[in-house]
């Protein structure tokens, strides 16, 4: 049964591999990414519960065993997330045919999709240091290829920098690695964790840590290192920037959490702290940034920036209530960003316009769009019963236990300024006389784009309406990352 | 020889970066590569630089070289290698479609 650990990453890298074979025949490669997508999504659902039910599956690769070879490790977590990333691939390609023209979906659009779930799934089961550099690796090339499909202006001149930086910041992934290796000599997590454990974590550790931090830190667009994201995520389409939004940072956050939970938890009067003022700037910054512009697509993409601020925010304080917070946070904002960069890539195609100022009374035209809409700010806000609210309800409480005010106070202010940033879209784009904007004479019809993202924001609703039935599955994937024995015993299996 | 290499792998990430400080896009693109050198050599030099029989079991030899470097370093020399090749595609494509390779002239600004 250990080979259902390694499937989520086999079946989408397959399905990548055979949908370039006719990637002319629309219709055919269309019907197949459905029907692989749908597959995808039953078998993570399947890992998933079975993994809640009898406890991690560990795949030794090669039949090498543990510390030797390379692990492919479905814990609770890593389940949970591949779980939630197959919902969002479901709904992206029901929407990309829509949303993409005829040449970029010709153009291996769905063979590059495919191998970036394989990437993400990858990175998030796998319990080898080096490993995850490779899925790295296998996501951005994936996203590079998705970043220039159309070969716009803008595109290409993005991508070089979001490739610049991603590149740079993998080479330094490498060398921080090797450093580990020349530490602890070996690449596998859960030994690297069991010996950085037995010498505490002495001073050159925790250096290697925050090396190790500032590389996923550039990917998860923390507060130094995020200035490279909003421009990149707005030039692709929008199903890709829904993609990147919803799954590319939170790999890096995913990373972030498993490492400084499993690996480097003894000097957390440090590194943690040092986290704690990060998520604080990482949100004010965020929120300023969605605030200075009038660029729909652009708010969106600044908005990305905060929600990290949250998710880290629960890695600083470090208790199991701010991390069960960060959990729910993270499968919350998966969904939702993904919503949100739809639901902006459908108002756009809807006006023809990104400008605000340019837009207005588009209620009149697409009320279930403009509904829809401002759901899905009530959710991203945190209003109570959504699923934003509940993440950050676990996360203040946390916050306010360990008596970290200040975080606090920051975290409820940038929660208001999110809020705002949204309405201004809402007011400015959707109120206002049916007759503000001149639209076509044949109005374009939303058609297949609306009921994806229905259905992802109706899950995301539920997500926050049902918390009860969700929040103790969460609260045991938290306690499950608080003992890290747990994981390293169920790999090295002493 | 740790300390030679050490020191050799920290020359090409100070002419990389050195590099990847510049304007012009081919520059840049070659930063890219010394830096990646670097952290190639970093590998290799981090297993410690053991001199002995290749690592298969045989009777009579005790000293065996370190063969995880070599793997992780083969790995990501193709992996770099990918990368640089799409990138030098990329910006050669990018300054066609934009006229220029000046990073300064690449900035874009908010609506398009």
């Amino acid at each position: 049964m250990s080979n259902l650990a390694v499937l989520p990453i086999i079946l989408p890298f397959l399905a990548g591999i055979l949908v370039a074979f006719f990637h002319k025949n629309l219709i055919a490669s269309r019907i197949f990414s459905i029907i692989a997508t749908m597959l995808h999504l039953a078998l993570t659902i399947f890992v998933f519960l079975n993994v809640q039910e009898s406890g991690s599956y560990v795949l030794e690769v090669g039949g090498w065993e543990a510390p030797f070879g390379i692990v492919i490790v479905a814990d609770p977590l890593s389940s949970l997330l591949t779980m939630t990333t197959a919902v969002v691939a479901a709904a992206a390609v029901i929407y990309a045919p829509k949303s993409l023209s005829r040449i970029q979906e010709e153009f291996y659009f769905y063979s590059f999709f495919f191998l970036l779930i394989a990437g993400v799934n990858g990175a998030f089961l796998t319990g080898d240091l080096f490993n995850l550099f490779v899925f790295f690796e296998v996501l951005l090339m994936a996203s590079y290829g998705l970043i220039v499909l159309g070969n716009g202006k803008a595109q290409l001149r993005e991508s070089l920098k979001y490739i610049l930086i991603n590149l740079f910041s993998s080479m330094l992934f490498v060398t921080t690695i090797s450093f580990l290796y020349s530490v602890v000599g070996t690449v596998n997590m859960a030994q690297a964790a069991e010996r950085v454990g037995e010498v505490e974590q002495q001073g050159v550790l925790t250096v290697i840590g925050i090396l190790l931090f500032f590389v996923f830190a550039t990917k998860a667009a923390v507060f130094p290192l995020y200035y490279w994201l909003p421009s990149s995520y707005t030039v692709p389409n929008a199903v890709v920037s829904a993609l990147f939004g919803a799954l590319l940072t939170k790999v890096g956050v995913y990373s972030i959490l498993r490492t400084f939970t499993l690996i480097f938890n003894y000097e957390v009067g440090l590194t943690h702290t040092l986290f704690i003022y990060l998520a604080m700037f990482t949100m004010i910054f965020g929120v300023i940034g969605a605030l200075s512009t009038n660029n729909v697509k652009l708010i969106i993409a600044y908005n990305v920036i905060p929600a990290v601020g949250f998710m880290l925010m629960g890695i600083g304080i470090f208790t199991e209530t701010s991390i069960a917070g960060s959990i729910y946070y993270l499968v919350h904002d998966m969904i939702i960003k993904a919503v949100l960069f739809l639901l902006i890539g459908a108002v756009t195609y809807a006006a023809g316009t990104s400008d605000l100022k340019k837009m207005g009374g588009l209620i009149h035209h697409y009320p279930v769009l403009g509904w829809m809409f401002f759901l899905s700010t009530l959710v991203l806000a945190g209003i109570p019963p959504f699923s934003g609210f509940i993440g950050k309800l676990l996360l203040l409480q946390g916050g306010l236990n360990q008596e970290e005010i200040l975080i606090v106070i920051v975290a409820l202010i940038s929660s208001l300024g999110i809020l705002f940033s949204m309405i201004r879209i809402f007011i400015g784009g959707f109120w206002g006389a049916a007759d503000i904007m001149e639209l076509p004479k044949q109005k374009p019809s939303l058609g297949a784009m609306t009921w994806p993202i229905g259905i992802l924001l109706s899950l995301s609703i539920l997500l926050g309406v049902g918390a009860e039935m969700f929040y103790p599955a969460v609260s045991s994937i938290a306690d499950y990352v608080m003992n890290p024995e747990l994981y390293i015993e169920s790999v090295l299996k002493e | 020889m740790e300390i030679v290499m050490s020191v050799l792998a920290g020359l090409l990430f100070m002419t990389g970066v050195y590099n990847l400080l510049q304007k012009q896009l081919l520059r840049i693109v070659i930063g890219t590569a010394l830096v990646s050198h670097g952290a190639h050599l970093t590998i290799l030099t981090m297993g410690k630089l053991k001199e002995g029989a290749a690592p298969v079991l045989t009777d009579g030899v005790e000293n065996y070289t370190d063969p995880l470097p070599q793997a992780l370093i083969l790995t990501s020399i193709v992996i770099s290698f990918g990368v640089t090749s799409l990138l030098l595609v990329l910006a050669y494509r990018a300054s066609k479609i934009n006229h220029t390779d000046n990073m300064e002239k690449l900035r874009g600004n908010d609506y398009e």
